[in-house]
């Protein structure tokens, strides 16, 4: 069974340096045609840009990588530029412009092989993942934790290093928005936050520290695996025109979903992707956790929500001429729900009181939409927990349940963490109605000037530091860092009110087995969202708590059954009052004294 | 008033909480195994790569500090009971006004030779498993003698690093002067799929040295030789009290107490695994080396220290474990040799490695235990049918309320209560969902 799995190793590895390759190893050339069918801002501009790609000879000039290519694509528009001067076409433009530029210049990767490039790629890794994970089948079905800790992968890494590299993503985040005041404040205010807490603890109580989250930085390998990630995430959300050879390769795929002439944009492959390694790591999941029917049941939801309402149907729908949308993406984490061409886009063009207008078909969307924040979300929660979303539908939720699960131990468990994730979540949040409030207030009544900012900038600088850094970045690239859990326990904003709805009127809780805890610490570590489950377990006191987001695994690794996810509405008010593990009531006290 | 406390194990660090709870006394807790209270019970996850030694630390640093727990880390060499003062290990002393000794166990040897050798070891403290760290490395085969709860630990923990072990267990099934005859099959069998080399009747009879002064080798009772590099001993362990048998301290195998937990030295208790109870409550044993047992002590000590007398009331008996992935609870009275008004009903599921046990009395019907295998089971409720004496047949109509399985598990009362009216011609039904709701409203009731 070794054998079989190194050999799954080694393909992997092997897809995965082919899928690195691929998406700089192609030949590219820019042609008149290409020039003319993409470059429309204006003929001047297009005859400018033309004129500018014979002039720098950029034109018919053959490059071999696509960052070569993008530096030629670059020279031409600055040149091009400078000639057309106030017509000059805006920089937002022109990085539309070098997606479909770079993407039509060539054949594909490995001399214009795209398909071979897919298969040996992605569908070869993914192939190569299940070849590693399916012998586990042959072991007897139970908790597999043995030798996380001693990983490189899944052992962590110091809070030092964690800083470094949160510090470098906020650094970025700031040098991106630089000019943009209002902004920097607010970053400074959250990063101003953080250190406080960090050095309060360490300061308030000399020597006595709170629990560190790793021993060590030998987990160098996930240190390697988070840099890949964020690299990938940084190229996808800023850098799309790099990208463009994996959606080459994916054409066939779009083609093939969307319809003749579908292809594949750098959304697409990232959908594409999130299914595929959903469906890998799932499957690790499903194998893992065998022995426990809840695990099994949830994985398979979370599969079929992502597939089918994350990716499928939003597809269908547009193959059907109908409005793009997930239908089980609740604002706020759908943050423009409300705010982007959505009204308009679904209720029919360009209305903005189009509620009872537009296509019968989006205005169901809409009504939906809205019963999904104000009618479904809450009272789901108040039967279920926050869990039948979080960790039941939530695409999100499910790529941290399946390719996250390796690193759930990473998250940081000290009431220090607990302090700064209480924060920011809830700042998020409340940025988040702001920023909702503020653009539909300026849609219907015009006023566009909020004194130091905008409607327009609220939503744009929301879009890039909560919705691109935030969730996609550091959510997902700090897994092998911080736990598959980050965006979802700092930062998620309808995590951030269905947890408000948790914790003060849900039937939900974990119960504590009497007084069967033994205090190992099992449940705590494996808490993905940082909850120290043991500090209620010993007590014998049940546990609610905003961020739990009901996974299970806790009940799953406890050795002595001591906790279960469950609904009960006889006690709502009272889910935690009584401590189970005092045995010694006052009625003793009475008699013997 | 200042209350000294030795060892800062779950006894020990219970009696602190529940004294800061109550008072404003200084407190002193003294251990020379960790500056920081470890769950002993998780010590095995550490080797496993399951969690690192802090993930074990149920209390964050910072929270000694904040509720005025004072932390030393020292060997206690001698006590002066007269003058009420401690000698340390780094030449100072320490005086107290009230002493609490939660000292814990020590494994037991019998004089075994070659049980000094180096790579050879029990599993208590935390020291104990950086020696078995030490000789992990390269080792290709561990032999584990004893086979009670810390010997099946041992074994799981090396089998986790894929090293592959012997248990050499004396009796003639895995723990058998606790579990019943089928539980403890059960065991056998789940050691041996897990590729155990289970050894039942089996004794050590000698640790063979290398030469070096380091474990080779066993020999056993049936003159096996078995090459070997490392000899967890793990055949239960005593009091750790040797070293206080020459002072005026009342030990005999444990700290002699009474129902208050005092010894018979002025203002000094005992409490956890040290502790022999100088009248135990009927059915219990004077030793209980358990968690929860230690847990309760140190709360009643606790209220003992800060003037509010108590006795100490261990309630119903539970106890749990984990045998590799077989889950094992107990609540009431379920014995490995019942006595004659012992009904024993037992249901097995086909798989081998579920069960539930059903213990009542044979005249009376009262409901007398509950054990179970690979199934959980709700404490409070088996601890309230125990209480209250119910009729065997209430507890198997409402025996919904009782699991604590997780959500979409399958659940077997349906079979478990078929089987039941087989065995004794009785027409028990199913009455009872066990909702959380009705769970509440029937402890409330």
């Amino acid at each position: 069974m070794k054998i079989i799995k190194i050999i799954g190793l080694v393909i992997f590895i092997f897809a995965l340096g082919v899928f690195t390759f691929s998406m700089f190893s192609s030949e590219h050339q820019l042609t008149s045609e290409l020039i003319k069918s993409h470059v429309t801002y204006s003929p001047e501009a297009q005859a400018a840009v033309m004129e500018a790609a014979n002039s720098t000879g950029v034109m018919g000039k053959s490059y071999g990588t696509n960052f070569s290519f993008i530096n030629g694509l670059h020279e031409v528009f600055n040149t091009a530029n400078n000639t057309l001067g106030e017509k000059a076409i805006p920089s937002w433009q022109v990085e539309k412009y070098l997606i479909p530029l770079t993407k039509y210049s060539t054949a594909g990767p490995f001399g214009g092989k795209p398909n071979m490039a897919f298969w040996l790629s992605i569908m070869l890794g993914a192939l190569a993942g299940l070849i590693y994970i399916l012998p586990d089948m042959s072991q007897l079905a139970g908790i597999k934790n043995d030798g996380i800790y001693q990983n490189a992968s899944t052992k962590g890494i110091t809070l030092n290093v964690r800083l470094a590299f949160l510090g470098l993503a906020m650094l970025y985040a700031l040098w991106k928005s630089i000019f943009q005041f209002p902004l920097v404040i607010f970053f400074v205010l959250v990063v101003g936050l953080i250190l406080y807490w960090v050095w309060k603890s360490e300061k308030s109580y000399n020597g006595a520290r709170a629990r560190s989250a790793s021993v060590s930085t030998s987990g160098w390998l996930g240190i390697a695996f988070g840099i890949y990630l964020i690299s990938f995430y940084v190229f996808l959300y800023f850098f799309p025109h790099y990208v463009t050879n994996w959606t080459l390769m994916l054409d066939p795929v779009a083609a093939a979903i969307k319809g003749d002439g579908g292809t594949a944009s750098h959304w697409f492959l990232y959908g594409f992707l999130y299914c595929i390694v959903m469906v890998v790591m799932g499957v690790r999941m499903m194998v893992k956790y065998r022995h426990n029917k809840y695990q099994l049941v949830r994985t398979a939801s979370v599969l079929f929500f992502q597939l089918g309402f994350a990716f499928l149907i939003p597809e269908i729908l547009v193959r059907l001429n109908q409005p793009y949308m997930d239908l089980k993406n609740a604002w706020p984490l759908d943050y423009d729900f409300y705010t982007k061409d959505a009204i308009g886009g679904l209720a029919g063009q360009g209305s903005e009181i189009a509620f009872l207008g537009g296509t019968s078909v989006g205005t169901v969307m809409l009504c939906w939409g809205i019963a999904l924040t104000f009618i479904v979300v809450p009272v789901f929660t108040y039967v279920f927990g926050k869990r039948w979303y979080c960790s039941w539908v939530c695409g999100c939720g499910g790529l941290a349940e399946t390719l996250g699960d390796p690193y759930r131990q990473l998250s940081d468990k000290s009431m220090r963490a607990w302090k700064i994730e209480r924060y920011v979540i809830h700042g998020v949040l409340a940025f988040a109605v702001l920023m909702t409030v503020g653009v539909l207030v300026n849609r219907f009544t015009g006023i566009d000037n909020f004194g130091l900012f905008s409607a327009g900038q609220l939503k744009s600088w929301y879009g890039f530091m909560i919705g691109a850094m935030f969730s996609g970045v550091v959510g997902t690239g700090f897994y092998p860092l911080m736990g598959n859990r980050v965006w979802c326990r700092f930062g998620c904003p309808l995590a951030g009110l269905l947890g408000l709805v948790q914790k003060f009127k849900s039937r939900f809780r974990i119960t504590t087995n009497g007084g069967q805890c033994i205090s190992c610490g099992n449940c705590s570590t494996y808490c993905e969202m940082g909850i120290d489950v043991r500090a209620y377990a010993q007590r014998g006191q049940n546990i609610v708590r905003s961020s739990c987001v009901g996974c299970g695994v806790c009940s799953a690794v406890c050795p002595r059954g001591v906790l279960k996810l469950e609904n009960g509405s006889s006690d709502i008010g009272e889910r935690t009052t009584e401590l189970k593990t005092i045995h010694i009531s006052e009625s003793d006290l009475k008699i013997l004294s | 008033m200042h209350v000294v406390i030795i060892g800062n194990g779950i006894s020990g660090v219970t009696a602190a909480r529940f004294v800061r709870k109550l008072s404003d006394h200084k407190i002193t807790i003294i251990s020379s195994e960790t500056k920081y209270f470890f769950s002993r019970t998780a010590l095995m996850y550490i080797y496993m790569g399951h969690m690192r030694a802090e993930d074990t630390m149920p209390y964050e640093p910072w929270f000694w500090e904040k509720n005025r727990i004072d932390l030393v880390e020292a060997h206690v060499d001698k006590i002066d009971f007269k003058g009420k003062s401690l000698a340390l290990n780094n030449n100072t002393s320490l005086k107290y006004d009230k002493l609490v000794l939660a000292l814990g166990s020590a494994s037991n040897k019998f004089g075994w030779p070659g049980q000094d050798l180096d790579a050879v070891g029990g599993l208590y403290h935390m020291q104990d498993l950086e020696n078995m760290e030490k000789y992990s490395e390269g080792l290709e085969r561990a032999v584990i003698v004893g086979g009670g709860l810390i010997g099946i630990e041992m074994a799981e923990m090396f089998h986790s690093r894929h090293i592959p072990v012997t248990m050499l267990v004396r009796e003639k099934s895995y723990w058998d002067n606790v579990l019943p005859e089928e539980e403890s099959a059960m065991i056998n069998r789940h050691i041996k799929e897990s590729h155990i080399d289970l050894r039942l009747q089996t004794e050590l009879k000698e640790i063979i040295d290398d030469g070096s002064g380091k474990a080779k080798g066993v020999v056993t009772s049936k003159e096996d030789v078995i090459d070997c590099g490392y000899v967890g001993l793990t055949a239960g362990v005593h009091p750790n009290v040797r070293w206080l048998k020459e002072t005026e301290l009342n030990v005999e195998r444990g700290i002699v107490v009474n129902n208050h937990l005092e010894t018979n030295m002025q203002d000094v208790y005992a409490v956890g695994d040290c502790v022999q109870l100088e009248e135990p409550r009927p059915g219990r044993r004077s030793i209980e080396a358990v968690w929860y047992t230690g847990r309760m002590m140190g709360e009643t000590a606790a209220y003992n220290i800060c003037g509010k007398p108590v006795a100490y009331d261990p309630g119903i008996w539970f106890n749990s474990a984990k045998f590799i992935h077989i889950e094992y609870q107990v609540y009431g009275d379920v014995l490995a040799k019942p006595p004659e008004n012992h009904e024993s009903f037992y249901w097995e599921h086909p798989d081998g490695r579920k069960a539930v046990r059903i213990v009542f009395d044979n005249k009376t019907d009262v409901i007398l235990g509950f054990n179970l295998m690979g199934i959980r089971f709700r404490h409070e409720v088996c601890e309230k049918w125990l209480k209250d004496k119910v009729h065997v047949d209430e507890v198997m109509a409402n025996l919904k309320l009782a699991n604590f399985d997780p959500e979409f598990y399958s659940s077997y009362e349906a079979d478990i209560i078929r089987a039941f009216n087989n065995k004794y011609k009785r027409s028990v039904k199913l009455t009872s969902k066990g909702l959380l709701d009705q769970v509440y409203s029937f402890l409330k009731s």
